[in-house]
């Protein structure tokens, strides 16, 4: 069956696959941007702590996924279900880059900008929300990408923990000897990391546009 | 003492890091409407003296009063927007337009939109810079001449009662500087404004100070008119003169 004929007749389910697939990095990109964000901004302030988080999730990028998948297994609640599972470890590997370049954002502003504008009399919030994250939020958005773009790849292996998504297809691929099998997992996962890393690119230019 | 003819006045003040002290012993009053230099060498404190004026550094001992009251007992969000604040670099917020950047302390303070608008034309205008032609650019788009004229447009626009500069023409080229400093002339006759200025130049102390304060190594050495410090016998001042009449006797050779 040659490829093209294979997605027609398994239209169904790469349609459920990469829903899944979607649904998995989705929800775990918004986790990291959640979580990652704010401890970005709290590194700022306290920079004494910065090579204990950064540190921290650096060690966390160096544990490989599929072994992270499997040290998981034994905590409770999490470990019970395999989506759930699958998200932890997706938003623990997503949020080295999404941490590091608020932090690297934030520390960006220059000097003088910042001298002026708590001489001037912003209050802390408003140095945060005027002056901090408008000027860090490209480097924050170009973070999101890089952290979007692992985990769409990383999530391939959720599979292997029955986490679902186009990892089956791959899996699936791997053991029958099938390239098409494996090209069907394989090639709607490319698209999506390429059409993420565009709309976000998108939202970074035009975040550079307004201001300026 | 203070009273309603000071407004700021340092009561034995110390700054402190650790154990190293940056500021000792200052005694100092700055008269309302008057333009006060800090003249020193880089490390003198005179930057330091500053901050303490708008508690952008809190002093280690001592009292800073500002309209006659200590700062320690202002709040110090209210400190700030009532002193205007201009420094080096001018520190414009670059995703800001000249117009956004000028109306930041009266939008803080929640002006009527319309007052803001009126009010940054008025200030760009003071600074010579025509409201139509910058009013919508971004600070990338300007010279740094022009630049620091927004810094000062933007430090003018509350209209507070004392303006703290900080090397304001430090980072600029000769002839933009002379052009700003004899503006900065003109404009101190127009406006009543009490001026502390920090500098290490002592031909621009000369030129914009009412009275120069000399800092040495963390400490007062002498507050002189313009005409007292070129006459002063003093040694620590004698290095100053020497560096200016030689700073004139180049310009004297050139013309």
């Amino acid at each position: 069956m040659s490829l093209p004929d294979f997605f027609v007749a398994h239209k169904r389910e790469v349609l459920t696959l990469t829903g899944e697939h979607l649904w998995l990095v989705g929800i775990s990109m918004l986790l990291a941007v959640v979580i990652g964000v704010p401890l970005g901004i709290l590194l700022s302030r306290r920079p004494a702590w910065k090579s204990l988080v950064l540190g921290g999730s650096n060690i966390m990028q160096t544990i490989p996924s599929l072994a992270l998948f499997g040290l998981l297994l034994p905590v409770p609640w999490i470990g019970a279900r395999a989506d759930r599972l699958a998200i932890l470890a997706l938003t623990m590997y997503a949020l080295l880059p999404v941490i590091r370049n608020t932090y690297v954002g934030i520390a960006g502003v220059e000097a003088p900008v910042r001298d002026a504008a708590i001489g001037m009399g912003l209050t802390p919030r408003q140095l945060l929300w005027q002056v901090e994250l408008p000027l860090a939020s490209n480097v924050i958005v170009a973070g999101i990408r890089t952290a979007t773009v692992i985990t769409v790849g990383v999530a391939t292996i959720a599979a292997a923990i029955g986490a679902g998504g186009l990892g089956e297809f791959i899996f699936r691929g791997l053991a029958m000897v099938d390239n098409n099998v494996i090209l069907a997992g394989a090639i709607p996962a490319a698209l999506m990391a390429l059409s993420a890393d565009l709309v976000l690119a998108l939202i970074q230019r035009t975040l550079v546009r307004t201001h300026h | 003492m203070t009273d309603s003819t000071t407004a700021i006045e340092f009561v034995n003040v110390a700054y402190r890091i650790g154990k190293r002290a940056l500021i000792s012993d200052l005694n100092l009053s700055i008269r309302r409407g008057e333009t006060l230099m800090l003249l020193g060498r880089s490390g003198s404190g005179k930057t330091t003296t500053l901050r303490l004026i708008n508690r952008l550094l809190d002093q280690s001992q001592g009292q800073v009063m500002v309209d006659g009251r200590s700062t320690a007992e202002w709040d110090v969000i209210q400190l700030r927007r009532h002193i205007g604040y201009a420094i080096q670099e001018a520190g414009l917020f670059p995703h800001y337009t000249v117009q956004k950047n000028v109306a930041l302390v009266p939008r803080l303070e929640r002006w009527d939109p319309a007052r803001v608008a009126m009010r940054v034309k008025e200030v760009l205008q003071l600074v010579g810079l025509p409201y139509d032609q910058f009013a919508g650019r971004y600070p990338d788009q300007l010279s740094g001449g022009q630049r620091q004229r927004v810094g000062l447009a933007r430090a003018l626009a509350a209209d507070p009662q004392i303006l703290l500069m900080d090397e304001p023409f430090g980072a600029l080229d000769p002839i933009t500087r002379a052009e700003l400093q004899h503006e900065f002339v003109e404009l101190r006759k127009q406006l009543s404004k009490t001026v502390v200025f920090v500098t290490h130049d002592v031909a621009e102390a000369l030129l914009l100070g009412d009275r120069i304060a000399l800092m040495d190594s963390g400490a007062l050495k002498g507050v002189f008119a313009p005409a007292e410090f070129l006459l002063s016998t003093d040694t620590l001042v004698q290095p100053y003169i020497a560096a200016f009449r030689a700073g004139q006797q180049i310009l004297d050779s050139g013309a």
